[in-house]
C-alpha cells in the first residue's frame, strides 16, 4: 500500500518536476511538455501540484475507514497508471471569438524585426505561422539586408527553439525564478550602494542598442564608482585602436562598394561579414553587372585564408598575416602616402603595382579595406591611403561610432580580470557573454571568477560561464523579446519579439532595469520610454508604428561626418600616419591565425545543426575546424595529404604549440592558403553547448581558444607544429575535383568563364560559352512531348537564371532552402557517408596553381529539365512533370528504388537513408514550414521551385480575378536570401520577365545541355574584369581561347 | 560389350560417353531414388545444410536490421544509390540462366547429355531466383509498398510508370519465376511418380503421390507430357536471352557513362550463362562424388559444361574489349573518362582481379588435362563467380561513383549489413539446394532412362 503510493507519488513528482524544470535531466535535453503558452510562462508551483494531485494522501493516515482506504488506494493505483497511461485529458477547443488581428490560418504573417551580431543590425523580416516563427528573410528596408541575409540570421530561427537553451533561472545550478533572483540581487546592490558599487561590474558584448546604452548609464550614475566592460571573442578592437591611432578618436567606416571602381582588400572578408552583413556584396554585385562593362569594378585581394572574398576576386596573392604590414606600407607608399616601409613586396610586386596604379587611375572612387584582425597600424595606413586617394567623402565616410562605447575591448576584460584577482569586484554581472569559453586564456578568467562573491550569468544557454555563477537568468532570443539596436551605418531599429518566450526568458532591459532599481520593469516599457524620450513614440503612436512595420526608423542613419568634424586632429594623410610605429619585423616561421567561423561564429552557434551541417566556403568542411593550412606547408610539416582517394576525409592530426599550451587539430589543405601560416576557425570544442555541439562527452571540433592570449589574439607567431600520427575523420559535401584534377575535367565545362572584354567583343556568342558536343534539335526525342512549354501552351513557365558573376559562394541560398522546406540534419556520420541532405548546394572547382588558384563557385538546384532523365525510369510514377514545367516529386508515391538519383546526370537529388526527420521531438515540429511535407524514410526529394510558393502565389492570383502573376511575384527561398541576388527566377512566357531577357543573353548557357535534358535552370558564364596588365588573373593561368570547344565529341 | 566405350566424336576430337556403359532401368532409378529414400545421407550433407542453415539464420537478420532501420544500414550514398543489391541481384539472376539454358535451349538443340543435369540445374534456377528476387523488394526506400510496382486496379487510379526498366525487370522476373517453377515442376512428375512407386515408408508415399499428381505412364499421359514439355521448352528459351537482356536494360537505358552502351544485353546474356555455368559445376563436381553418380554425371557432361564456360567467358571477354573499343574510339568526353577510372581510378585493383578471375584465368579451360581435373576446374568455377560478382560491382560501382559531376564524386564500400545480406542469400541458396537434394530426385530419371533405351538401340543395331 505504501508502495503503490511512493510510486504514484513519484510518478507525480515526475511530472510536477518536468512541469518546473526540477528533473535534474532537463539541461541535457530533457522534455517540458507544456500545453499552452500560460503553463510555459507560469509552471504550477510544485506544492501546490502536490496537494492537488493527493489531497487525501498528504494529511494523516492513521485514523481512515476500510471504505476510506480503498477510495484511496483506488485514486492512488489511478495515478500511478497516469503516469503510464497516454490518453489525453480531455480538453475543449474553442473556435476564436475574436481573431487576433490579420491572422488567418495557413497564411503567415511577416514581422519586421533585426537579427544582431557582435551588436551590429541586420534587418529581417520574420514569417510566421500561427505565432510560431518559420522562417527568415530580408528585409528590404534596412540597410544591411536590402532583402538578403547571411547564413546566421537564416539559422537563427531554428536557435529560438533549441532544446537546449537555458529554460529556469538558476541558483548554484539549481532551478529558481526570476522573483527570487529579483530578491537576492536586492540585497547585492545594497551591498553595493554603501560603497558607491565601487564592486560592482557589468561585462556585456558589444551594445549599440540605444535603450540599453541609457540603462548602463543610468546604472553608473547610480553607482558611480561600478565600472561596464565589454568583451566580444570577434571584437573589432584593432579598428578602434587603428582609428584612434590614424584620427585620435574613434570612428566607424563605412564603405559604400556600390561607388567605388576599385577595391583593394588587404585581409578583409568585406562580402558578408558581421557588421554591415550581406550589403557589401549587393553593392558589390551591383558593379558587376556585364552588360554594362563601363561601370564594372576591379577587385583586388590579398588574405591569409581563402575567403568568398578572395573568390570573387579578379586578381588575389596569399599573403601571411604577419606580412600584411609591409603590403600596406607598400601600398601606401605607393600611392604616395609619406610612412616608412618598403616601395613593394618582392613575391606580389606585379599585383601591388597593378593595384596602386589602378587605385590611382581611380582617385576618389576606389576603396581599401583591411581585415578586423590586421593590427591597428594596418587599418591606421588604410586610413590615410583613402584620405590620399581622396575616397574620403565619396566611397569611404566616417561616422560617430555605432557601438555605444566603441573600445579596445581586450584591454576591457583584462582590466576587469585584474580586479577580479586583486578582490576588488564583490558583483560580477554578465550580460549575454560566455567569457569563460571566450576570454583570452592568459588571463585566467575562470580562476578569477573565484574570488568574485556574487556571480550573476545572463545568456541564452547554461553554459561554460553560467556553470561557474552564482546565479543564472536564461535570456530571452531576440524573436521573443523588445529591444532595439543600430545597424553599420548608425540606422536604428526596433526589435520586436514575434513569440513569447518560448523557454521563460528575460530581456536584457529587464536585467538592467533591475540593477537600475526599476525591477519589475517590462522590455517594452524600458523601450516606450527611450523612445518617448526621443520623440518617437507619441500620443497617436504613428511614427512607432511605421517604425515597428517597417523595421527602421526611418532617418536614423548616422551623417557622414569629416574627420575634422569628428575627430581632433586636422588631417592630411601625413598627420593620420605621424603616430605610427615603425615597420614590424617580419616574423619567420608558421603563423597562427584565429578567424571567425562561418558556421559557429565564436562559438554561438556551436548547437545550431544547420549551420554545423552547411559546408564551409572554400572548404565544404562540416561539423569540424580543422588547421588550414597550404599545401607547401603541409608538405614542409610531412604531412602527406594525397592518401588516396578518400584523401580529405582521413586528415592527419598535428599539435600546435605555443609555450605552455597546445591544441591537436586535423589538417585541412585550403587552396589558395598563404605559406607558413595556418588559419583555425574560433567557436568549436564546446563542452556546454548542447547537445549538437556535445555528443556523448566529446565535443565538435577543438577549442583553439587556449592559444589565443590578450597580446595574441589574432596571430601568433612562433609555433611549434608537428605531426601527431593520428587520423581524425573530416565530413566534407564535396571532395572533387582537387586544383590537380582541373585539367582533367575542365573539358567538361560545367563552369565557364570569360574576361569582360572578350564578352564585349562578341556580346551574343562569347567564345567562351560555346556549345559542348552537339545538342540535338529541340523536337528531338524518343519519349513524346506531353505538354506544349510555349506561350502559346501555358501561361506561366517556370525557370531560373544563377549569375556566376555574382555568386560568392557564400551558402546563404542553401541554409535558406534548408529552412523553408525543413531539409532534415543528418548529422557528421551521415555527411561522411555521402548522404547530406541539401537541395541546392555551390560547387567549388579550384583552377590553375594549388598555392592560389582560382576559385569558381556554382549553385546547383534542380535543373527541372524538360526532357528530365529521372522521369522516365522511375517504376511507379512518383516523378513527374507538370504543364508549367516543374519536375515534381510525389513523395507518398516514392518506393525509394533510387533510379531516379542514378540517372539525373546533376546528382540534384536526395534520398532520405534513414527516417533523418524527426518526427516526435515538439520543438522540432514547431521550427518546421507547415506548407512543405516532411519526407518519411525511404522517399527521394529535391529541389522544387520552391513550389509552395508558387501555389500560393498562383491561388493568390486566382482569387484576384484569375489574374496573371506578375514578374517577381514568385521568389524562390535562395533567390530571395541570395546577397548579391545572383539568382534570377519568373516566367519565362513573360517577354517582359528579368527570367525571358536573361534567358537570351548571349552567356546564358545550360550545363549538360549536350545530354538533351534541356535545364529549366540555366547560368550566366562568369565575367571577369582582370587589369590587362596583369597576366590573365590569380597565380597565372592563360585565358581561355575561344577554339576550345571544338574538340569534344 | 557392355565394357566399351560408345564411340561419339567430341567437337575436340576426344570421346567420353554420356553415361557409363552398363546402365539400367533400374540401376538409374535405384542411383538417383535411393539418395532419397534409403536414407543413407552422405555427412557432407549435413555439414552443407548446418552451414546453409546458418546462412538463413544471417539472413533473417539482415533483413530485419534492414527494414527495422532503412537502407542507410548499407553504405548506399549519393552518387552510388545502387551498391550490393543490386550487383547481387543481377549475379544470382545471372547465374539461374544456366538451368534455363540447359533444360529448354539444349532439349530444343537435342543435346541428350543435358538430362544428366538439367533437373539439378533447374532447382538451383528456382533458388537463384529466389534469393534473386529478394533484393529489388529489400533495396527499396519503403518496401512496404512494394506491390505499386505491379499492375493492379486501384483507387488511387494508377499504374506503374512502364517507361521504367525497373518495371520490365518486375515482369521479366516474375515470369522467369513462374514459367521456371512450372517447368521445373513439370519435369518432375514422372519422377515423382518412380519415387511414390519406389517409396517404402506410407508417408513417402503419399507425399510423392500428392505431388505425383496421379501420374500413371500410360501412353496417353507420355504424349501429352511431351507435348506440354516442348512447349515449356519453347517458352522458357527466350527467357534465356530476354530475362538478363531487361535486367542489362536497368543500366542500359539510363545515361550513365559506362552503363548507356548497346554491347549490355548481349554482353549480360552471355556472363549470365558463363556464372550461371560456374555455379552449376561448383555443385555438380563435389555432389557427383559424394552421391556416387559418376556413371549418370559423367565426365562428358563436365567437360561439356567447362567448354561451355570457355565459350561464355570469351563472349564476356570481347565485351571488355567492346567497352574499351567504345571509350577510345568515341573520342566521347565521359565515355573515355568512364573507362580511364575503370583501369587507373580507385577501384582498378577490382577492375583487374576482375580481368584476371573472368578473363585470364578461365583461359586454362582450353587443356583437356584441366577440364579433366575436378580439383583445378572446381577453383576456376569458383574463381569465375568471384569474377562475375567482381563484374557487377565494376558496372554498378565504378560507373556511378564518378560520372557527370565531379562535385558529386564520391566513394562507395560494403557494410557489415551488406555483407551479411549476401552471404544470407548465399547460405539460403545452399540450405535450399541441401534441402532439394534431400528430398527431391536430384537427376531426370526418365530422360536418363530414355537415353538407356536408345543406347540399347544402338547396341542391337
Amino acid at each position: 500500500m505504501k508502495k503503490t503510493n511512493s510510486e504514484s507519488l513519484q510518478g507525480a513528482q515526475a511530472i510536477v518536476s518536468q512541469a518546473t524544470g526540477e528533473d535534474k535531466n532537463v539541461q541535457d535535453g530533457g522534455q517540458f511538455f507544456w500545453r499552452n503558452l500560460e503553463e510555459l510562462n507560469n509552471p504550477p508551483d510544485p506544492g501546490e501540484l502536490a496537494e492537488s494531485a493527493f489531497p487525501p494522501v498528504t494529511s494523516g493516515w492513521d485514523d481512515v475507514s476500510r471504505r476510506g482506504f480503498i477510495k484511496v488506494m483506488g485514486a492512488s493505483m489511478a495515478l500511478g497508471g497516469l503516469t503510464a497511461c497516454t490518453k489525453q485529458p480531455s480538453e475543449l477547443i474553442v473556435p476564436y471569438v475574436k481573431p487576433p488581428e490579420e491572422a488567418v490560418p495557413g497564411q503567415p504573417l511577416l514581422f519586421a524585426t533585426v537579427f544582431c551580431l557582435g551588436g551590429y543590425a541586420q534587418g529581417v523580416l520574420v514569417e510566421s505561422h500561427l505565432g510560431r516563427p518559420t522562417k527568415v528573410e530580408g528585409n528590404p528596408n534596412h540597410p544591411a539586408s536590402l532583402g538578403s541575409t547571411d547564413t546566421f540570421a537564416q539559422a537563427s530561427v531554428l536557435g529560438l527553439y533549441d532544446p537546449d537553451r537555458s529554460k529556469t533561472p538558476r541558483k548554484m545550478g539549481r532551478p529558481s525564478t526570476w522573483q527570487r533572483f529579483l530578491g537576492d540581487l536586492e540585497g547585492m546592490l545594497a551591498d553595493e550602494a554603501s560603497g558607491q558599487g565601487r564592486g560592482l561590474r557589468i561585462l556585456t558584448g558589444t551594445i549599440t542598442s540605444p535603450t540599453a546604452a541609457t540603462q548602463l548609464k543610468a546604472i553608473q550614475e547610480l553607482y558611480p564608482a561600478s565600472t561596464w566592460h565589454q568583451y566580444e571573442s570577434l571584437n573589432r578592437d584593432n579598428v578602434v585602436v587603428g582609428a584612434k591611432l590614424a584620427f585620435g578618436k574613434a570612428v566607424d567606416t563605412v564603405y559604400d562598394y556600390a561607388k567605388a571602381d576599385i577595391v583593394l582588400s588587404l585581409d578583409a572578408d568585406f562580402m558578408v561579414s558581421s557588421l554591415a552583413f550581406a550589403r557589401p556584396a549587393r553593392d558589390v554585385a551591383s558593379r558587376r553587372n556585364p552588360d554594362e562593362p563601363d561601370r564594372m569594378n576591379r577587385i583586388y585581394v590579398a588574405e591569409t585564408n581563402p575567403s568568398v572574398t578572395g573568390a570573387s576576386a579578379d586578381h588575389r596573392v596569399p599573403v601571411r598575416s604577419s606580412d600584411m604590414e609591409a603590403v600596406t606600407r607598400a601600398v601606401a607608399r605607393g600611392v604616395g602616402v609619406q610612412v616608412d616601409g618598403e616601395d613593394t613586396v618582392e613575391a606580389f610586386d606585379a599585383f601591388l603595382q597593378a593595384a596602386i596604379n589602378d587605385l590611382k587611375a581611380h582617385k576618389g572612387s576606389s576603396i581599401v579595406v583591411a581585415g578586423d584582425a590586421q593590427p591597428p597600424v594596418v587599418h591606421a595606413l588604410v586610413h590615410a591611403i583613402n584620405h590620399e586617394l581622396g575616397n574620403d567623402g565619396h566611397t569611404v565616410t566616417h561616422i560617430r561610432p555605432v557601438a555605444a562605447r566603441a573600445e579596445n575591448q581586450t584591454k576591457s576584460i583584462t582590466a576587469l580580470t585584474e580586479a577580479m584577482k586583486a578582490g576588488e569586484v564583490t558583483t560580477l554581472v554578465m550580460l549575454g557573454v560566455n567569457p569563460v569559453y571566450e576570454a583570452p586564456s592568459d588571463l585566467g578568467f575562470e580562476d578569477a571568477m573565484g574570488s568574485v562573491p556574487n556571480l550573476i550569468h545572463f545568456g541564452l544557454y547554461f553554459d561554460e560561464t553560467g556553470r561557474h555563477c552564482h546565479w543564472h537568468i536564461p535570456e530571452a532570443h531576440y524573436l521573443e523579446a523588445w529591444s532595439d539596436a543600430r545597424a553599420f551605418d548608425g540606422t536604428e531599429s526596433i526589435v520586436q519579439p514575434l513569440i513569447e518566450p518560448i523557454y521563460g526568458g528575460n530581456s536584457i532591459h529587464e536585467v538592467l532595469a533591475a540593477l537600475a532599481g526599476n525591477a519589475g520593469m517590462r522590455a517594452i516599457d524600458v523601450l516606450q520610454e527611450y523612445w518617448k524620450e526621443r520623440g518617437l513614440l507619441t500620443d497617436d503612436e504613428k511614427a512607432w508604428r511605421r517604425a515597428l512595420h517597417d523595421g527602421v526608423i526611418a532617418g536614423s542613419a548616422a551623417s557622414p561626418n569629416s574627420i575634422d568634424a569628428l575627430s581632433s586632429r586636422k588631417r592630411t594623410s601625413t598627420s593620420i600616419t605621424s603616430d605610427l610605429p615603425a615597420p614590424a619585423p617580419a616574423a619567420e616561421g608558421i603563423e597562427l591565425n584565429f578567424r571567425a567561423d562561418p558556421a559557429t561564429y565564436d562559438g554561438r552557434f556551436a548547437n545550431n545543426g544547420w549551420l554545423q551541417e552547411l559546408p564551409r566556403p572554400i572548404t565544404s568542411l562540416t561539423w569540424d575546424n580543422a588547421a588550414l593550412m597550404s599545401k607547401s606547408t603541409a608538405d614542409e610539416l610531412g604531412i602527406d595529404t594525397q592518401r588516396g582517394a578518400r584523401a580529405i576525409e582521413k586528415a592527419p592530426t598535428v599539435k600546435i604549440t605555443k609555450g605552455e599550451q597546445s591544441i591537436i587539430l586535423p589538417v585541412m589543405v585550403a587552396p589558395g592558403h598563404a605559406p607558413r601560416s595556418i588559419t583555425v576557425a574560433l567557436g568549436y570544442g564546446r563542452m556546454h553547448g548542447g547537445r549538437v555541439a556535445a555528443e556523448d562527452g566529446k565535443a565538435v571540433g577543438t577549442d583553439v581558444n587556449v592559444l589565443r592570449t590578450a597580446s595574441a589574439s589574432w596571430t601568433v607567431a612562433d609555433l611549434d607544429v608537428k605531426r601527431t600520427g593520428a587520423i581524425h575523420m573530416l565530413a566534407t559535401t564535396q571532395h572533387h575535383p582537387t586544383v590537380q584534377e582541373w585539367d582533367k575535367i575542365k573539358g567538361r565545362h560545367h563552369y565557364r568563364e570569360g574576361t569582360i572584354s572578350e564578352y564585349t567583343k562578341h556580346p551574343e556568342h562569347p567564345g567562351f560559352v560555346h556549345e559542348v558536343g552537339h545538342t540535338p534539335p529541340g523536337d528531338m526525342t524518343l519519349y513524346k512531348q506531353k505538354y506544349d512549354y510555349s506561350a502559346a501552351g501555358t501561361e506561366n513557365a517556370w525557370a531560373m537564371a544563377i549569375d556566376l558573376s555574382k555568386c560568392i559562394g557564400c551558402n546563404a541560398c542553401t541554409i535558406a532552402c534548408q529552412a523553408e522546406n525543413n531539409i532534415p540534419v543528418v548529422g557528421k556520420d551521415q555527411v561522411l557517408a555521402a548522404r547530406e541532405m541539401h537541395w541546392i548546394r555551390v560547387d567549388k572547382y579550384f583552377e590553375g596553381d594549388v598555392e592560389n588558384p582560382k576559385v569558381h563557385n556554382q549553385p546547383v538546384p534542380c535543373m527541372h529539365c524538360e526532357t528530365a532523365p529521372c522521369e522516365t525510369v522511375c517504376p511507379v510514377g512518383a516523378t513527374v512533370h507538370s504543364a508549367e514545367g516543374l519536375n515534381q516529386m510525389v513523395y507518398n508515391r516514392c518506393v525509394g528504388t533510387r533510379y531516379c538519383s542514378n540517372n539525373c546526370p546533376y546528382k540534384v537529388r536526395r534520398f532520405n537513408f534513414f527516417k533523418y526527420a524527426d518526427d516526435k521531438e515538439e520543438w522540432r515540429k514547431a521550427v518546421r514550414n507547415p506548407d512543405v511535407t516532411v519526407r518519411y524514410r525511404g522517399v527521394m526529394e529535391k529541389c522544387t521551385y520552391c513550389v509552395q510558393r508558387i501555389n500560393r502565389t498562383r491561388i493568390k492570383a486566382k482569387r484576384e480575378g484569375n489574374r496573371p502573376i506578375g514578374d517577381g511575384e514568385i521568389v524562390t527561398a535562395c533567390q530571395q536570401v541570395c546577397p548579391t541576388q545572383a539568382i534570377v527566377f519568373g516566367n519565362m512566357n513573360d517577354p517582359d520577365s528579368k527570367i525571358a531577357k536573361a534567358r537570351k543573353s548571349g552567356l546564358n548557357y545550360g550545363m549538360l545541355a549536350e545530354l538533351n535534358t534541356r535545364p529549366r535552370t540555366t547560368y550566366h558564364a562568369k565575367v571577369r574584369n582582370p587589369n590587362p596588365a596583369l597576366n590573365g588573373g590569380g597565380a597565372g593561368h592563360p585565358e581561355q581561347s575561344s577554339d576550345e570547344g571544338n574538340d569534344h565529341g | 560389350m557392355a565394357n566399351e566405350p560408345i564411340d561419339r566424336p567430341s567437337v575436340l576430337g576426344e570421346v567420353s560417353p554420356v553415361i557409363a556403359p552398363g546402365q539400367t532401368y533400374e540401376t538409374v532409378g535405384a542411383s538417383v531414388a535411393d539418395v532419397v529414400l534409403s536414407g543413407h545421407v552422405p555427412k557432407q550433407w549435413y555439414i552443407a545444410t548446418a552451414v546453409g542453415f546458418m546462412g538463413v539464420g544471417c539472413l533473417m537478420m539482415s533483413i530485419t536490421w534492414l527494414l527495422l532501420n532503412g537502407v542507410g544500414v548499407w553504405g548506399l550514398n549519393i552518387p552510388v544509390a545502387w551498391g550490393f543489391a543490386i550487383i547481387n541481384f543481377v549475379w544470382w539472376i545471372g547465374i539461374g540462366h544456366a538451368g534455363t539454358l540447359i533444360s529448354a535451349i539444349l532439349f530444343l538443340f537435342k543435346q541428350q547429355w543435358r538430362t544428366a543435369i538439367n533437373r539439378f540445374a533447374e532447382a538451383m534456377t528456382l533458388f537463384a531466383v529466389a534469393c534473386a528476387g529478394m533484393f529489388p523488394l529489400l533495396h527499396l526506400g519503403r518496401p512496404w509498398v512494394f506491390y505499386w510496382l505491379m499492375p493492379y486496379p486501384n483507387t488511387m487510379g494508377l499504374w506503374p510508370q512502364f517507361r521504367s526498366p525497373l518495371i520490365w525487370d518486375v515482369f521479366a522476373v516474375t515470369t522467369y519465376l513462374i514459367i521456371s517453377l512450372v517447368f521445373w515442376f513439370t519435369g518432375l512428375i514422372p519422377d515423382l511418380a518412380t519415387m511414390r512407386d519406389r517409396a517404402k515408408t506410407k508417408v513417402a508415399r503419399t507425399v510423392f503421390g500428392i505431388f505425383a499428381l496421379g501420374w500413371r505412364g500410360s501412353a496417353r499421359h507420355w504424349h501429352r507430357y511431351e507435348i506440354a514439355y516442348l512447349l515449356l521448352a519453347g517458352l522458357s528459351t527466350p527467357l534465356v536471352v530476354s530475362v538478363h537482356s531487361v535486367v542489362s536494360l536497368d543500366f542500359a537505358i539510363s545515361l550513365v557513362p559506362g552503363w548507356h552502351t548497346t554491347i549490355f544485353p548481349p554482353y549480360f546474356v552471355a556472363g549470365a550463362i558463363y556464372a550461371g555455368f560456374a555455379m552449376v559445376l561448383t555443385f555438380m563436381i563435389p555432389v557427383r562424388k559424394w552421391y556416387n553418380l559418376e556413371h549418370i554425371i559423367t565426365d562428358r557432361h563436365i567437360d561439356n559444361m567447362a567448354k561451355i564456360m570457355l565459350a561464355t567467358g570469351l563472349i564476356v571477354v570481347y565485351g571488355y574489349l567492346t567497352e574499351a573499343f567504345f571509350g577510345y574510339y568515341s573520342g566521347a568526353l565521359y565515355e573515355e573518362a568512364v573507362m580511364k577510372n575503370r583501369y587507373f581510378g580507385p577501384y582498378a585493383f577490382q577492375y583487374w582481379l576482375l580481368i584476371i578471375c573472368n578473363g585470364i584465368i578461365p583461359q586454362l579451360l582450353w587443356l583437356r588435362r584441366i577440364r579433366m581435373n575436378a580439383v583445378i576446374l572446381w577453383l576456376i568455377t569458383l574463381v569465375v563467380g568471384v569474377g562475375m560478382w567482381l563484374e557487377r560491382f565494376v558496372i554498378v560501382v565504378q560507373s556511378l561513383h564518378r560520372d557527370y559531376m565531379p562535385s558529386s564524386w564520391d566513394m562507395y564500400a560494403g557494410t557489415k549489413w551488406d555483407w551479411m545480406l549476401y552471404i544470407g542469400t548465399i547460405g539460403f541458396f545452399l540450405f535450399a539446394m541441401c534441402i532439394f537434394m534431400r528430398w527431391v530426385p536430384m537427376i531426370s530419371i526418365f530422360e536418363i532412362r530414355e537415353i538407356v533405351h536408345k543406347k540399347s538401340q544402338e547396341d542391337d543395331n
